[in-house]
């Protein structure tokens, strides 16, 4: 298979040196099994149900969703505004698979609302074949356009409901019901981590190679070898694979109840900005730009509130949110291109660099 | 079939307005290879202090005159803090910074003038007015007349001065004109307040139709397939663009919209605009671009 030579051009992830003592592997483990820990274990024993239904639900769907447009725009080098519309579909199809196919357990429907996003995603992919860059931005802007007017013109797909939203079904596995905080934050961090484990394998992958050298350059990706039109597809299936599921824990697991308008426009700018804020290409990234973008707001009103007092008018509010964030994204990019997680790693390797040598 | 004529008309009119954004775009991509998202909100800018001067009594032309060095000033600040520390970034980088910059001019915009909806009334009236057997919006015309001024104006900037021929040079190659002596700086500063004067049109005419609010700032939205459609680098793309997305997506309104659920022009534009793409991947006018390894 000529795809096969690809592996040469392109370099992913990078080794560090130092910790003597501790194999690679095992270092690597050590904060991985604290992680998880961490989420399985002492979150779901300590949270209340403020921090589950507030911070933790909504942090964890909205990596996802970073996630899944990072291995599309960070790794395949495909931008897109269409990953609300993405989201959607996945929402609405899980819904409607479960609402038409009573016998279907939980997670099957989700994946089933992700293959279906996957679809889609690829039928909106294939401008990419022809146009990229601004072209192909404006191909998916279309996509966000359609798809929001037809699930809101078309009552079937949220059961002919008069508000034309759909809402959570009752939640269980295998019997037991997941409806309260906790089980939904455990419902959506065991999603979330299953589908960040196999995102890393595949952007290390030979798949992941290739989509980092279509991003570099497709056209020296297709002189080497690439089969550039199935690699950016593959791109497409997985990004709205991912998000898809992230859509369907969005309304199941988060909202409760929602409609198209949850997935609008700004959603999709939103997703974007997790990723540009967070690292273009970088699983961490997704993580650190959600938690940075879901955090920000909420920050920045408890700081006006403490200068003055609650009585700041939430129009000003939101005007100043506005103004600090949108300065912050190009001080970003002209400081940190690779963004808030690629500073993070700096940050760490300076402490431990600082750190006496064991 | 008078009917249909009128529909075709008032599609074509409502095109103008388009295109008139869409100039804005072209402009700024041309010089700097930027797509510049900030232009909806530049016009946002622009027609709130142009409507807030003149609501607090300010004379018209001196109104228009404020409005216009503002956007000049921001012009200048653009250039000093966006594009120079980005200089030679990729496309994508620049467009993202231009996501930032429309969130800091819109902000901006409305902590300092507020966020009511104003009405702008600039003394042309907004009625119907017989053409032959069809009616046609007055003020639709006068739309029409004003950009086709401006497009004029613009031809006559871009091949009879020298200012233009430098932005010329540069819209061909950065470096080549460069080494000519062309200050990049400048043109960059040149056509960023040229966008910004054709934003502060464009504002007060799509201002004056649906009101001064946040929502102006989501015209560009509206730009966008023409852009598609005309390619990113030509004016007369760009106004033939906006023409062909007013009259179809008029007609669809009334011949598609029936049949399959009305509030079609959402998104009917950039399915016309992805058919063209298809066709044409740089658009009526644009710049096939050759890649070299």
């Amino acid at each position: 298979m000529p795809s096969d030579r690809s592996d040469a051009t392109v370099v992913v992830g990078q080794s560090r040196a130092g910790l003597a003592g501790w194999s690679p592997q095992s270092r690597q483990l050590v904060p991985l099994l604290a992680g998880a820990v961490l989420v399985f274990g002492v979150i779901p024993a300590l949270g209340n149900d403020y921090w589950f239904n507030a911070i933790l639900i909504p942090f964890f769907v909205l990596s996802l969703a970073a996630l899944g447009l990072n291995v599309l725009t960070g790794y395949a080098g495909q931008a897109s505004l269409g990953s609300g519309a993405v989201m959607s579909v996945g929402a609405f199809a899980s819904y409607n698979f479960l609402l038409r196919l009573p016998m279907l357990p939980l997670p099957i429907a989700l994946l089933l609302g992700g293959a279906t996003a996957a679809v889609v995603g690829v039928l909106f992919g294939l401008p990419s074949l022809r146009v990229k860059g601004f072209y192909l931005l404006a191909s998916t802007l279309g996509a966000q356009f359609f798809v929001e007017w037809l699930f809101n013109g078309y009552g079937w797909f949220s059961n002919n409901s008069s508000s034309g939203s759909i809402s959570a079904p009752r939640l269980e596995i295998f019997g037991t019901d997941l409806s309260s905080p906790v089980h939904r934050y455990l419902l959506t961090a065991v999603t979330v981590a299953v589908l960040t484990v196999m995102t890393v394998n595949l952007v290390l992958s030979q798949t992941g190679r290739t989509w980092t050298a279509i991003r570099d350059m497709d056209t020296a990706a297709a002189i080497i070898g690439v089969p550039v039109a199935r690699t950016k597809l593959l791109a497409f299936a997985v990004s709205s694979f991912i998000l898809g599921i992230a859509g369907a824990l969005w309304v199941f697991a988060y909202l409760g109840t929602a409609d198209a308008h949850s997935f609008d426009i700004d959603r999709s700018f939103q997703i974007l900005f997790m990723i540009i804020i967070g690292g273009l290409g970088s699983v961490m990234g997704s993580f650190v730009g959600a938690a940075f973008i879901l955090l920000f707001p909420i920050f920045l009103d408890r700081v006006a509130v403490g200068i003055f007092g609650g009585t700041v008018d939430t129009g000003l509010l939101q005007n100043l949110h506005d103004i600090v964030f949108g300065a912050l994204i190009i001080y970003l990019l002209t400081r940190e291109p690779r963004g808030l997680a690629a500073y993070l790693t700096k940050l760490s390797d300076r402490l431990r660099r600082g750190r006496p040598a064991r | 079939m008078d009917f249909f004529v009128e529909t075709l008309v008032g599609g074509l009119l409502a095109g103008v307005m388009y295109s008139l954004v869409a100039i804005g775009f072209v402009l700024i991509y041309k010089a700097s290879r930027v797509f510049n998202f900030a232009q909806g909100s530049m016009l946002l800018f622009a027609a709130l202090a142009f409507v807030t001067l003149t609501e607090h009594g300010v004379p018209f032309w001196l109104a228009g005159a404020i409005a216009l060095l503002l956007m000049i000033l921001t012009a200048v600040l653009v250039e000093r803090v966006v594009l120079r520390p980005l200089t030679g970034r990729s496309d994508l980088t620049l467009f993202m910074a231009t996501l930032g910059l429309s969130y800091v001019i819109a902000g901006v915009a409305q902590a300092a003038m507020g966020t009511d909806v104003h009405a702008l009334d600039l003394g042309i009236p907004d009625v119907p007015i017989n053409v032959g057997p069809i009616q046609v919006s007055e003020f639709d015309l006068a739309a029409a007349g004003i950009s086709g001024i401006l497009v004029i104006g613009l031809s006559l900037l871009f091949t009879r001065t020298r200012i233009g021929i430098s932005l010329r040079a540069v819209a061909d190659n950065q470096l080549a004109a460069q080494s000519v002596g062309i200050r990049l700086d400048w043109i960059w500063r040149i056509v960023w307040s040229v966008a910004g004067f054709v934003g502060l049109v464009a504002g007060l005419l799509w201002g004056a139709r649906e009101g001064v609010q946040f929502s102006l700032s989501l015209v560009v939205l509206k730009a966008l397939p023409v852009l598609i459609i005309g390619g990113f680098t030509s004016i007369p793309g760009a106004v033939l663009g906006g023409l062909i997305v007013g009259a179809s997506e008029s007609l669809a309104e009334l011949y598609l919209g029936p049949l399959i659920g009305g509030g079609l022009s959402a998104w009917f534009a950039y399915v016309l605009a992805l058919i063209f793409l298809l066709v044409r991947p740089a658009g009526l006018f644009g710049e096939r671009e050759i890649e070299r390894v």
